[in-house]
């Protein structure tokens, strides 16, 4: 029998979406382990335990069904984001300490699953920044005789305060940077970007985010560069380095604290790059995606509530 | 002249008025003073000699005192009792006026003093009045001693950091090893922010429990059920 369209799409699992998130998530496992050595592995190993043990322990203090949520994988996500946000240099306990204030202060305290105001993950990285500043901005080297450096965003704004150098110059150190941005981080950015578009194919997330984003911090890189191209990095640096790529897909995107409606969604990814660049030209942390996804979370409700698409039949004169 | 239950006073004081736990009363003194023990209570003494002082005062004069205009009289009240402290501290206890800083002066525009003042001073004889400021200042400083402690501790390893200042001689205790990082966010604001939420989160849940516990005892022991 034939049936005629419209079709309704049935609604993806949430074990559906978190394990393909999770698969989009290996490319840059293995740019990582690639570019930076093994020790993410581990890492990802004890995140992953950390955060199992720890919803464990809020479902059975919450009174919840352990199998039916310890399964929905959304726990092993919040792991591994925060395994590959961390520096793979950090101490073990920086980590589980980390995994622990993501599942039990920003998921459970905050209601659980989809009712988490922000962004678990980046609340684990913003308290351990603020926390352990120190820890938290030395990452491995790609260069097989070193074991720490400073990140490219960080040694490029240290060399253009410090120093009074050009941006040319700065990046001319062969040993943090690379031909887009940081060495081996131009790889674990294009990992990212394989990884998201599988995301956009398999329609976990939708185009608007991302590409608002990429968009928005081109736009806003792109002026200052043009502006003053020895202060201001390109836009390709700054769409390489750091975490745009693993923000514009994979943090930004989190179907929870992000906003809902597509006109809301680019209006946040555009303020988050604004903030992202802010953050990370003109602040004083090494990445400025943690603070941004917070920042924006705060926004949601307003910005979803401005931008409520016209209820169909009318003609978008349903004010709210 | 009627009978005034001390016991009551004092645990309406102490527990269920609690400023800081049921009341949410001068926050910012709690938030911001207690990054440690000694600082905490510290603080919290200065603030019962100010509410026990204040409350007496006012309910002395309170039959003087003209409706429409009590406020600012209750007001320059305070004042003058905290400046009284302010220079005593300075004078006997300068590194400790020195590291409480703006809010000894501050114990003034602490709403929780003006609020046992308009609320039960102004209305009732001096000796229960002084046992209701000096119970709110002891509730105050259940909180500030839990919170300084566990910030305290949390943030750099360490007990009673600056106790030489009060009693001479004495030294600060090392709970955690000496290799603790020390969490920073503790002491910073939000880290007080979230330590207050779990104090009165823990205050919550233990009188839901208690009240839960009442409840069954009063319908004969059948075991509730409610399992979400």
């Amino acid at each position: 029998m034939l049936n005629n369209s419209p079709y309704v799409r049935r609604p993806a699992s949430v074990t559906r979406v978190m394990g393909t998130v999770l698969a989009a998530l290996v490319p840059a496992i293995g740019a990582y382990v690639w570019q930076f050595g093994p020790a993410i592995l581990g890492q990802l190993l004890l995140a992953t335990l950390t955060a199992l043990a720890c919803e464990a322990a809020m479902l059975a203090a919450r009174g919840k069904p352990l199998r039916l949520f310890l399964t929905d994988l959304s726990v092993v996500v919040t792991a591994w984001l925060i395994a590959l946000a961390f520096p793979a240099t950090a101490p073990w306990w920086l980590v589980v300490s980390g995994t622990a204030i993501a599942v039990v202060v920003a998921k459970h305290l905050y209601g659980g699953l989809g009712q988490n105001t922000f962004n678990p993950a980046m609340v684990a990285y913003a308290v351990m920044l603020v926390a352990f500043p120190a820890l938290m901005s030395q990452w491995p080297s790609a260069l097989p005789d070193a074991i720490t450096s400073a990140t490219p965003l960080d040694a490029l704004r240290t060399g253009l305060r410090e120093a009074g150098a050009s941006v040319a110059s700065v990046r001319a150190d062969g040993s943090v940077f690379g031909s887009l941005a940081g060495r081996g981080w131009e790889w674990l950015a294009l990992a990212y970007l394989i990884g998201g578009l599988l995301l956009i194919q398999q329609r976990i997330i939708t185009w608007h985010i991302p590409v608002g984003f990429i968009l928005a911090l081109a736009a806003i890189s792109g002026a200052f560069w043009l502006a003053d191209s020895a202060r201001y990095a390109s836009p390709v640096f700054h769409l390489a380095a750091g975490g745009s790529m693993l923000g514009a897909f994979f943090i930004f995107t989190d179907p929870v604290s992000a906003s809902t409606t597509p006109r809301g969604k680019l209006i946040y990814a555009a303020a988050a790059a604004l903030l992202v660049y802010l953050i990370r030209v003109f602040g004083a942390y090494p990445d400025g995606v943690a603070f941004a996804t917070l920042l924006m979370n705060i926004l949601v409700p307003l910005i979803d509530m401005k931008t409520q698409p016209p209820v169909f039949g009318h003609k978008g004169d349903n004010k709210v | 002249m009627s009978s005034y239950n001390y016991r009551d006073i004092f645990w309406n004081g102490f527990w269920r008025q609690n400023t800081g736990l049921a009341q949410l009363l001068g926050l910012c003194p709690i938030l911001a003073v207690s990054t440690s023990f000694i600082n905490g209570v510290s603080l919290a003494i200065a603030t019962i000699l100010v509410m026990a002082m204040s409350n007496a005062t006012v309910s002395l004069l309170r039959n003087l005192i003209p409706y429409e205009i009590r406020i600012p009289v209750f007001i320059l009240i305070i004042a003058a009792l905290v400046t009284v402290l302010d220079l005593t501290m300075n004078a006997w206890l300068h590194e400790l006026y020195l590291v409480l800083g703006i809010f000894v002066p501050l114990i003034t525009t602490n709403c929780i003093v003006l609020a046992r003042v308009e609320a039960y001073a102004a209305k009732n004889p001096a000796l229960p009045s002084a046992v209701d400021g000096a119970a709110m200042g002891v509730g105050l400083m259940l909180v500030l001693a839990i919170l300084g402690g566990t910030r305290e501790v949390l943030g750099t390893g360490h007990l009673f950091a600056g106790i030489e200042m009060i009693i001479p001689g004495a030294q600060a205790i090392q709970v955690l090893p000496a290799d603790y990082p020390g969490f920073l966010f503790a002491i910073l604001p939000p880290g007080a922010f979230i330590a207050l939420a779990c104090l009165i989160a823990a205050k919550n849940w233990y009188e839901a429990r208690q009240k839960h516990a009442q409840l069954q005892e009063k319908i004969g022991g059948v075991p509730a059920h409610h399992h979400s």
